[in-house]
């Protein structure tokens, strides 16, 4: 399919990025000034390429839901950030971080966009540094690093659990520094409701303000899409209540490409639901698997006091099912292995949907001090949710949708399938394949952001600048609004029975049974209907009160919501066309018979890419992954 | 347990508000607070009626965007935390909840408990940042920084921008907030080189914006979800002396 051109530049791997610059187009400053980019989400992704835009020369508008750019979700990871910087003098390099984050994503991304994602990890330190980020020093003064999931270096940066709040506060403050210049123009508390395309290339977007509701136009000669991961399509995870996917489905219904929409990954650690009204997941560290030992009763529906069940009646799966790794499976297993026992009746908590993590062998063995000064934070905030004390009895923990490896299709130039159109950060599909590394995130939207997009953006604008958007009051425009504007009443005027809450609950049912840790055919065969069946009765039946011209969270929320259940029937098409296991795609009818995954790569060694046709119809295109650097192994944890 | 809420409500910033009581059934002591006004929006969206419009985004504590006057008290009954951290179990069944939104001059309401904060972001504009581009920066370690100023900086850096130690000000002051992004950033060896510029640029907006001045009660120190201490407000004054006694 020629549609697809990943325009992977020239040359051995190292020189890549280099030749692309060396090669394309520049822009004088000039003419800069005369080009207007639409950048729509503040995270660290979009406020970083805002932030660099604008110091480039270019007008920039950017766009956020929340009342600030500074509570965009970037915000509330909490790990870190790597870096190959190699300042341990471990043995860490451009190629072994490469490598890694490659096999982290079962070899399911592009050679050269990972190689680039690692050879500008090192200067994005430096560039976070000089911007003020307090990253933790050693006692000399020089920085500290820490050792994260998947990884045998210690190239992980840190700022407390805080990393993701002091980076995104950066980003924040430099794009607070060209609002001033009056580079920036900010519109806050504004959701993107439509592309718009002109002559096939992006030409502006529709947006509803927040707070009036009132539908407005903006032209740009680029637009820029940083608008998130999309697991609220779950309902419940780990994310912030607003997330949303919006913004990614309307492009791609206006032509942009959806690639690896199912990839999701699952978080083994977070807080289970504790009620039907809860909203959200909070996430725990995953470093309480190093002294804690996960386990469920033997006998279903053991409804005993954990303190009253012996050990012969406790099953502590991992350790019997992965002996070699026991807790420490890895993410996607261990969650996998936690939704297995929870179906078959042996979960724990209110609700049987959690699992224990219990600390008591590690005091017993330690000592409470010890693990006190280990993850006394943890504990605390344990204690503040739920009330428990974990030192006395164990925790209960669940596992959580959490990041969107999926995304819209990008090209190494991080430009979508529609000309003009580009998609940074969590929301594009670029660098990590079926599967994301721990503190991989934080530095992809970044990097994305502040390092590749204004460098590869020109390329586009150079021509351009001969080749102004229509104005913003032109036909193609009105007629976008109208559109939006029609959506919204006719959502108003349904005055069903049921609220919106009501059917995300139900949505985010059928998602986490069969599209989430495990998938087989005949699950998502009959999600899709059931999916189906859903926006119909959403669309006949939701309740949604007050009116469009005026602050209005309900119609927020119902807007978000109609795109989500599109999205989750394409989650589900692209889960059941991937005849295959890989990262966190694990299809029960494709594992070894030690329950590993089992990876196809002479079938499926691709990025599927669809194409929207019409309403539940998709098209698959496939970009094929040539390795000619490495060769892909088989991602063993025995 | 059923609870008595007794809820702000206030269609816009120009329409006069008032308290409205709502008896709400079924709620159960591990929902959050924020939960369980989702709850008794369903019940409302159910019988016809407008939902209550509340700020919200990660419901972890650290977006900063959720922010509402409990019982007299921003973010609720305990110290430092964030209001979606608190949960049914702090309060007695069939008690009384008021909830408002933040009070402040600089913080105009803009429906039911939702407050336009933008004044925060504008006082930021003025200088709340490090002066470089992208690009142009050395090696990290080129420059290095003492453990402990690290640590003082990230104490500051910590900051939500939540707004709680503004609306538990009797003055409305606006010193915590300042303090704390001056501090972070004088702590620095990078943002040091700009610090008289930028207390006197971000002290001067934050006076233009209506927020009152500081007299010292702790009130904000013990709201603050990232218990930033009153010693900041202190560290601020005397930086900005300072800037005032060198200037040219």
């Amino acid at each position: 399919m020629t549609r697809l051109d990943a325009k992977i530049p020239e040359g051995e791997l190292e020189k890549k990025w280099s030749n692309y610059q060396a090669k394309s187009n520049l822009i004088n400053p000039a003419n800069k000034r005369k080009l207007k980019v639409i950048v729509v989400g503040s995270g660290l992704a979009g406020a970083g390429a805002a932030a660099t835009m604008a110091e480039l020369g270019y007008q920039v508008e950017c766009f956020c839901y929340q009342d600030s750019p500074r509570r965009a979700h970037s915000v509330a990871a909490q790990g870190g950030i790597n870096a190959c910087k190699n300042y341990q003098h471990d043995g860490d390099s451009v190629w072994r971080m490469f490598y890694d984050t490659l096999k982290g994503g079962d070899f399911r991304s592009r050679e050269a966009n990972v190689y680039r994602l690692a050879q500008l990890s090192a200067p994005l330190i430096d560039h976070f540094a000089a911007q003020g980020v307090p990253f933790a020093r050693e006692y000399g003064g020089t920085l500290a690093n820490r050792s994260f999931g998947g990884v045998q270096v210690e190239r992980t940066f840190y700022a407390r659990g805080q990393t993701g709040q002091q980076l995104l506060v950066a980003a924040y403050s430099q794009l607070s520094k060209m609002v001033e210049a009056k580079k920036v123009t900010m519109h806050t508390r504004h959701e993107m409701l439509e592309l718009v395309v002109t002559d096939g290339k992006a030409s502006g977007i529709i947006t509803r303000n927040l707070i009036t509701g009132e539908i407005e136009a903006h032209n740009a000669h680029a637009v820029v899409l940083a608008t998130g991961g999309y697991s609220r399509v779950f309902r419940l995870s780990t994310l912030a209540i607003g997330c949303n996917g919006s913004a990614i489905w309307r492009a791609h219904k206006k032509g942009a490409f959806m690639a690896g929409p199912s990839f999701t990954q699952i978080h083994p650690t977070a807080l289970p639901q504790s009620s039907d009204s809860q909203s959200k997941l909070t996430l725990m560290s995953e470093s309480l698997r190093n002294d804690g030992r996960i386990w469920v009763p033997k006998n279903k529906d053991d409804k005993r006091d954990p303190s009253l069940i012996q050990e012969e009646d406790r099953d502590y799966y991992l350790e019997r099912r992965y002996p070699s790794f026991g807790n420490l499976a890895p993410r996607d297993i261990s969650s996998r292995a936690a939704k297995e026992r929870i179906d078959a009746g042996h979960g724990v908590g209110p609700l049987r949907n959690a699992v224990y993590l219990d600390f008591k062998d590690a005091i017993n063995r330690l000592g409470l001090k010890v693990i006190k000064d280990r993850y006394g934070n943890l504990f605390d905030m344990y204690k503040k949710i739920t009330g428990i004390d974990a030192y006395k009895s164990p925790m209960l923990i669940s596992p959580a949708a959490h990041f969107s490896m999926g995304g819209l299709w990008v090209d190494y130039e991080l430009m979508t399938t529609i000309p003009g159109l580009y998609a940074i950060g969590e929301c594009n599909y670029s660098d990590h394949g079926a599967n994301r590394l721990g503190a991989n995130s934080l530095l992809q939207a970044s990097i994305d952001g502040y390092f590749i997009l204004p460098n590869t953006i020109n390329n586009y604008l150079s021509s351009a600048i001969k080749n102004d958007p229509p104005k913003s009051d032109a036909p193609e425009f009105t007629e976008a609004k109208s559109q939006v504007e029609q959506r919204i009443s006719r959502l108003l005027e349904i005055k069903g029975s049921k609220t919106v809450d009501h059917f995300h609950r139900d949505l985010g049912h059928i998602m986490w049974q069969e599209c989430s840790m495990s998938r087989n055919e005949a699950g998502l065969k009959k999600a899709i209907i059931d999916i189906k069946k859903l926006k119909e009765e959403f669309w006949s039946d939701v309740k949604i009160t007050g009116h469009d011209k005026e602050l209005n969270q309900e119609l927020e929320k119902g807007l978000r919501l109609a795109d989500f259940i599109e999205l989750a029937i394409l989650m589900c098409e692209d889960a059941l066309e991937r005849n295959e296991s890989c990262g966190a795609h694990f299809r029960e009818e494709f594992q070894t018979p030690e329950g590993e995954a089992l990876r196809d790569d002479s079938q499926f060694s691709y990025v599927s890419a669809w194409e929207f046709i019409n309403e539940n119809e998709f098209k698959l295109h496939k970009e094929q992954l040539n390795f000619e650097f490495v060769k892909p192994t088989v991602r063993s944890y025995k | 347990m059923r609870v008595n809420f007794k809820i702000w409500r206030q269609e816009s910033h120009q329409e006069e508000g008032s308290f409205k009581d709502y008896s709400v059934d079924n709620i159960t002591s591990d929902m959050s607070l924020l939960e369980a006004l989702d709850y008794l929006n369903e019940t409302l969206v159910l019988k016809d009626e407008k939902v209550v419009a509340f700020d919200y985004d990660c419901r972890e504590g650290i977006c900063g965007q959720c922010g509402i006057f409990v019982n007299g008290r921003a973010h609720g009954p305990h110290d430092n935390t964030t209001t979606c951290q608190v949960h049914m179990r702090s309060f007695e069944d069939g008690q009384t909840i008021v909830l408002e939104p933040w009070r402040a001059r600089a913080f105009p309401i803009v429906k039911d408990l939702i407050v336009d904060r933008s004044a925060l972001d504008r006082i930021i504009q003025k200088n709340g940042y490090i002066t470089v581009k992208t690009g142009g920066a050395g090696e990290a370690n080129s420059i290095l920084v003492a453990k402990k100023d690290a640590d003082k900086a990230m104490d500051a850096a910590a900051c939500i921008g939540c707004g709680a130690c503004i609306a538990t000000c009797k003055n409305s002051s606006a010193s915590l907030f300042t303090a704390a992004k001056i501090n972070h950033l004088d702590h620095l060896p990078q943002g040091k080189l700009e610090t008289n510029e930028r207390v006197m640029a971000m002290v001067s907006q934050m006076e233009l914006e209506n927020f009152g001045s500081c007299s010292f009660t702790g009130a904000c120190e013990i709201e603050c979800p990232q218990s930033i201490s009153i010693t900041e407000i202190a560290r601020m004054n005397n930086l900005f002396l300072k800037a005032k006694l060198t200037k040219e």
